[in-house]
């Protein structure tokens, strides 16, 4: 069998998403921010609302995220991606906008942006990656961090006394009733990604139907940050990340508004 | 004639923000412009007009907000006073770095810190020097009068939307809480989705559609080759709106020996105090810069080669008198520049203005 014979439209199991563009991804390789926007790629495409799919990008690794998917996309200042996705939304209610954020963007110094966009119930996608540490900035405490977790500024260890409790801050979200949707996945595994795909897929459903803000979290590895091979991140997210920051539905309400409060957890 | 009126300086601001067309205004509550917000919500304009209005959690997310909605091609402000202001300046630095249109308000009171909610005009320096990080510039309009509060709101969106650039209207707790006749713009409508799409698709997030490539709204260039080159062209734009946007006002200036250089409240003030000297029999002008960026340094370059001399009056400790001395110092004819001020929420007299012009200029 020759390549040509191989590259036919019936041996195809599986591409690209066209929504992704190609350049090279900036990530290191084991991160999971390239499965995520695979992901939002794929459900973008097959929602086909490419044309009224606003992104917004924070600050942090995946401040490139508009490099790699072919929407419109604005860059937001550190932590500020909810109040930029909130403007957007309100003059544009015909537009689908979801804000892509780190952990130190979204649970540190956005913490006042998310909370009241989300109890506003902004009608708004929010995809929260949450690996437990500053990545572009070279690995420091994050909010996310675990108690004992050693990163540049907690070098012997995240020690609660100095640096107090890590923050859950999907479950505070999870509180809400601006939020209809609120989830905890991970990209770890290919059954984690299908999981987390429909989970995306359902927040920009809600979006589509005006549910107010649907929240995904993505528990993620930061291999580099934390100093470890793609496998063992992966193992040691399982052991240490899973335990504190349960994967699985938080809320799934009808709509928001304040019935929705909290079924789970 | 246009719809005349008595109203608050702040009031006009929201009266004029719906009757341009504006799409959105989101602000957070600060004293000594409130009135804004409130009026704009008792108006109800989402039902008059479509426009939005939302009240912020923060100052920080209200301009963020601004920033997110001017990047879909909106027609948006925000307004605050100057503690809010400050908070700003993160998101303000952003907006011209992403090069949006926005309107700013700025209803000065007197600093530094929580200062006090009485007027001042020390935030001359934050506005007309950046305020915030890296090298920009905003175009800044200094109305003197309830009137051009109205007539300002309009002339902003147009050279911010001209420049893709932040406007700001620098008032301050005098203009913006005291009442004067008005008379109104005419109603104008809001750009429908397709005027939008069609003047500012090339750059705006209005949804990424086969006939272009995806827009990209951002600060963001990591190389520096690339960003310096942004950099030169935010310059080139500075400079085309020095060359063409200058505005101010000459009384009296013709026969001048002295001139009064004042923007804003105290502008008003020294309108009498130029009345008082002249009754006294001093040849005495006023030069009220009305963009204070870009400054009218040619006018007063030219006004150097023939006055003996300047007085700035500011309710600040002496911010726009730098300007004019670098304007004076351009003249070739270094006739003295001196300042008069008050600070902390205090207004000037007429009278102590015109005692000032003796005792600093014309005595000394």
């Amino acid at each position: 069998m020759d390549l040509a014979e191989i590259i036919k439209p019936e041996n195809l199991v599986y591409k690209k998403p066209n929504l992704l563009t190609n350049k090279t991804m900036h990530y290191c390789p084991g991160c999971s921010h390239g499965v995520a926007h695979k992901l939002l790629a794929e459900v973008i495409e097959e929602l086909d609302i490419q044309e009224k799919t606003i992104g917004v990008s924070p600050v942090g690794c995946s401040v490139f995220a508009y490099n790699y998917i072919s929407i419109d996309w604005q860059e937001a200042a550190h932590g500020r991606a909810p109040a930029v996705a909130t403007g957007i939304s309100r003059v544009n209610p015909d537009k689908v906008v979801f804000t892509y954020q780190g952990d130190g963007d979204l649970a540190s110094i956005g913490t006042a942006e998310i909370m009241h966009a989300c109890n506003r119930g902004e009608n708004m996608v929010v995809i929260f990656i949450n690996n437990a540490i500053y990545g572009m900035t070279g690995g420091q405490m994050a909010p996310t961090t675990l108690l004992g977790q050693v990163t540049a500024t907690t070098p012997c260890g995240r020690d609660l006394e100095r640096n107090g409790y890590p923050l859950k801050i999907t479950e505070l979200i999870g509180q809400l009733p601006g939020t209809s949707y609120v989830t905890r996945q991970s990209v770890h595994t290919p059954a984690a990604s299908r999981k987390c795909k429909k989970a995306i897929k359902k927040a920009f459903e809600n979006a589509l139907a005006k549910k107010g803000t649907s929240f995904v979290e993505i528990v993620s590895t930061c291999n580099s940050g934390w100093r470890m091979t793609p496998v063992d991140a992966n193992n040691w997210m399982e052991e240490n990340m899973f335990p504190f920051y349960p994967v699985g539905d938080i809320k799934d309400a009808e709509k928001a508004g304040p019935e929705a409060f909290t079924k789970k957890n | 004639m246009g719809e005349l009126r008595l109203m608050k300086g702040n009031e006009v601001i929201a009266e004029a923000a719906i009757r341009c067309g504006c799409d959105g205004y989101f602000g957070y509550p600060i004293t000594p412009q409130s009135e804004v917000m409130e009026t704009l919500m008792a108006r109800e304009p989402w039902d008059e007009t479509g426009m939005v209005v939302l009240q912020a959690e923060s100052e920080v997310a209200s301009i963020n907000m601004v920033y997110g909605a001017a990047g879909s091609g909106k027609k948006v402000m925000t307004s605050s006073s100057s503690p809010g202001i400050s908070l700003m300046a993160e998101g303000i630095s952003y907006i011209a770095g992403a090069e949006l249109p926005c309107v700013i308000v700025n209803v000065q009171r007197g600093g530094p810190g929580l200062g006090t909610i009485q007027p001042s005009q020390a935030d001359y320096f934050q506005s007309t020097k950046g305020g915030g990080h890296g090298d920009y510039k905003l175009i800044v309009l200094a109305p003197a009068s309830v009137q051009e509060m109205n007539d300002f709101v309009e002339l902003a969106f147009q050279l911010a939307f001209k420049y893709r650039n932040p406007a700001m209207i620098l008032s301050d707790g005098a203009i913006g809480q005291m009442m004067e006749k008005v008379e109104l713009s005419d109603f104008q409508p809001r750009l429908t989705a397709e005027e939008i799409k069609a003047r500012y698709g090339s750059w705006a997030t209005t949804g990424k559609t086969a006939d272009r490539d995806y827009n990209i709204v951002t600060s963001l260039e990591m190389d520096s080759a690339k960003m310096e080159h942004n950099n030169l062209r935010f310059q080139e734009k500075y400079r085309t709106m020095e060359e063409e946007e200058v505005r101010y006002e000459m009384i009296e200036c013709d026969d001048a020996d002295y001139v009064l250089v004042a923007f804003g409240s105290s502008a008003r003030i020294c309108q009498k105090s130029v009345d008082i000297a002249r009754a006294k029999g001093l040849k005495v002008g006023l030069l009220r810069p009305i963009t204070l960026f870009p400054f009218p340094k040619k006018s007063i370059a030219e006004l150097a080669k023939r006055v003996k001399g300047f007085l700035t009056v500011e309710m600040n400790a002496g911010q726009m008198i730098e300007d004019v001395q670098l304007a004076v110092g351009c003249s070739g004819n270094n006739v003295p520049v001196k300042h008069f001020g008050r600070m902390g929420g205090i207004i000037p007299t007429p009278g102590e203005v015109a005692e000032a012009l003796e005792q600093k200029l014309i005595g000394g």
